[in-house]
């Protein structure tokens, strides 16, 4: 194809995306555009299998069997949502195990804020209302992104995350309802998920790579700093309801610009967590890694009982 | 022995009689058994569905974008196919 | 308590689903496959549901106010009465599936029989479990089969676990006397009653999937009596910890 035939394509395909079409696995699509959407769907799936290692670590304990249950199923939609976006991925002409490939050898990223640990129950109410509450102002805008298998994957996975982070707020209510004990406990989850998750919305603007080109394929309707914006503007009267402090001294409401002023994020952190310094880093890798090889002769003895029963019964045909 | 991976399949799901299987995702799977399980499993946790069909990927043959053209536009035209192109005095109701 | 009887009963039926449960809990996030993870978390939130079910009648049975969380997290260890098959670790997926087999072959048989016990509730609790626990017992059959007709190694491991699971299953079929008044009143369910049929079953599934039937005719009990296996203090203080570190709250 010759470079003027390929910018026709692409000036074609940007129009289509400006028109709001979707773009579907089979359509012409720029390499760029294939590679990026590799790169943001296969992180998003991590995110999602990886992210249900801290809070499946608490299903054995959690303190009441309705308790139990709940957080059974929220960590199995992550499951679900993990393969949703897998699947979304795999018809960009990769494969699912290609992309484990990338996350157990360190090539592929995951969200950070599932390299810090778990510590107490009230953890379990934080990661819900603070770490669904970022996830999912980043997410819904994606249910009408350009490239239609994940905009579709994201509209299952919106839908069945509506309750998780209600889940997690009600958490938060009881223990802030509860005894002393109860309430410390939640602040203390408080105090050390808010700034992770406020990192979670990722670098600012102005040291963000992405920006300006997921805008235009709709990756992206508003930049890090704007979302960041709103997840702090709508969590603050949250906070207030729960009658739990913000661990941010600079925090104050700034009648001019109808927002929540905010302290200083300690990016040094952020940086140190992505590039795998953080608190556990490498145990989730272990768990994810090691989950994944103790499986090998069990997806083996799968495939190999389907062939001999495929092999069976053309005999029996013959 | 060399590791093969589950194939891939598409899953199509009957929300509730009367209506038509819906394609709702894919999933892997070593069979179809597998699949059929894996599927009740993954798209029908909140009961979505009464039925399920599981079509290994491979087998779908799809039609090119490329000749979106000649495939889909000649149809564009045929406005004889509809109801409006035809005239009906105002007396005749309901047809 | 004035039905201790039929109260042990019911504690005997739905400590299996907890310890059961619990154990498929500690594998969500870490199975096989995607696929096989989200399926077996489905069982262990059938077995959970169950648990609630009989815990909240148990609890009206004993007429104190005791809840379904006091049940399950707030006895002593010898105070529980499942069967020791299902506190057996997840060594690797084929005692996984193995113990979920062995366990779900009795299971079934013994839910269509409280199907028909004339204690409403209970029959009522049977009739909903008895669907669930019949997926449970297609999905791990034919897992059983997938592993021991798969590959060498697939069949060498699931052998293995049949065999060291084979010494826990005739306790499936032994009664307390708790369990024994209980089916003298007609209520409960005479397992002793269910056990040719269970090996029969049992034996076919094997053959099917290449396996051999263990021939050990040596078997271990007491967990209905609440003599467990060092496993069950484990399995306890995880389930166990919150309720005992923070005494008289809720959740």
């Amino acid at each position: 194809m010759s470079e003027e035939q390929i910018r026709s394509l692409e000036r074609n395909f940007n129009e289509r995306i400006e028109r709001d079409e979707k773009i579907e696995p089979k359509d012409w699509m720029p390499e760029k555009y294939r590679k990026t959407h590799i790169r943001q769907i296969s992180q998003h799936a991590h995110s999602e299998i990886v992210g249900m290692l801290p809070e499946g670590n608490w299903i054995t304990r959690a303190p009441s069997l309705r308790r139990k249950v709940a957080l059974l199923a929220k960590v199995q939609d992550e499951a679900g949502h993990g393969l949703y976006l897998y699947s979304a991925c795999e018809t960009l002409g990769v494969s699912r195990d290609e992309l484990y490939e990338q996350l157990h050898t360190g090539k592929a990223k995951y969200s950070s804020i599932f390299n810090y640990p778990a510590l107490t129950w009230a953890d379990m109410g934080a990661i819900g209302w603070l770490v669904d509450g970022a996830a999912i102002i980043n997410q819904v805008p994606l249910c009408n992104t350009s490239y239609g298998p994940y905009a579709r994957a994201m509209i299952r996975v919106c839908k069945e995350e509506s309750f998780h982070q209600r889940q997690g707020f009600e958490i938060m209510l009881k223990l802030a309802n509860g005894t002393p004990e109860q309430k410390e406990m939640a602040q203390d989850a408080l105090n050390r998920w808010w700034w992770p998750s406020l990192m979670m919305l990722g670098p600012t603007d102005d040291k963000s790579v992405h920006t300006e080109q997921s805008m235009k394929w709709k990756l992206k309707r508003k930049t890090n700093d704007e979302l960041r914006q709103q997840f702090i503007d709508q969590t603050v009267p949250q906070a207030d309801v729960l009658g739990l402090t913000i661990p941010d001294p600079d925090l104050k409401w700034n009648e001019e610009r109808q927002s929540y002023d905010f302290g200083e994020i300690d990016w040094d952190e952020f940086w140190q967590v992505v590039k795998g310094h953080g608190p556990m880093n490498k145990e989730r890798m272990k768990a994810r890694v090691g989950a994944w090889e103790r499986g090998t002769w069990v997806r083996d003895a799968a495939m190999a009982h389907a062939e001999k029963k495929q092999a069976r019964k053309e005999k029996q045909v013959v | 022995m060399a590791t093969k991976n589950w194939p891939l399949w598409e899953i199509f799901v009957r929300s509730k009689n009367g209506l038509e299987h819906r394609h709702f995702g894919s999933l892997h799977a070593a069979d179809a058994e597998m699949a059929l399980e894996n599927a009740r499993d993954v798209y029908t946790r909140r009961n979505e569905g009464v039925s399920i069909w599981v079509v290994e990927s491979k087998h779908i043959t799809a039609s090119n974008p490329e000749n979106n053209g000649e495939l889909f536009e000649p149809a564009q035209d045929k406005v004889y196919r509809h109801p409006t192109f035809y005239d009906v005095p105002d007396e005749v109701k309901h047809m | 308590m004035k039905n201790e009887n039929l109260y042990n009963y019911i504690l005997g039926i739905a400590d299996n689903s907890l310890i059961l449960g619990q154990r498929l809990g500690e594998l969500t996030g870490h199975g096989p496959s995607l696929e096989t993870d989200i399926a077996c978390t489905n069982i262990s939130l059938d077995l959970f549901g169950q648990v609630r079910s009989y815990f909240q009648y148990a609890g009206k049975i004993a007429g104190d106010g005791r809840s379904e969380d006091d049940i399950a997290m707030l006895r002593k260890e010898r105070d529980y009465k499942n069967v020791l098959l299902v506190e057996q670790p997840n060594t690797n997926f084929a005692y996984t599936i193995g113990r979920q087999f062995l366990f779900d072959a009795y299971h079934l048989a013994f839910l269509k029989e409280l199907q028909k016990s004339p204690d409403l509730t209970l029959s009522a609790i049977a009739n909903k479990c008895v669907k669930e626990v019949s997926y449970h017992e297609r999905f791990s059959s034919d897992w059983v089969r997938r592993l021991g007709d798969g590959t060498e190694e697939s069949r060498e491991k699931m052998q293995e676990a049949i065999n060291d699971l084979w010494m826990y299953t005739d306790e499936l079929f032994h009664q307390t006397d708790a369990d024994k008044e209980v089916v003298e009143q007609g209520i409960g369910v005479d397992v002793t009653r269910l056990k040719d049929t269970y090996y029969n079953y049992v034996g076919e599934v094997l053959e099917e999937a290449t396996l051999v039937v263990p021939e050990s005719k040596y078997f271990h009990k007491g967990g209905k009596n609440g003599i467990h296996t060092e496993h069950l203090g484990y399995i306890l203080a995880e389930l166990q910890y919150m309720q005992r570190a923070y005494p008289n709250m809720e959740w």
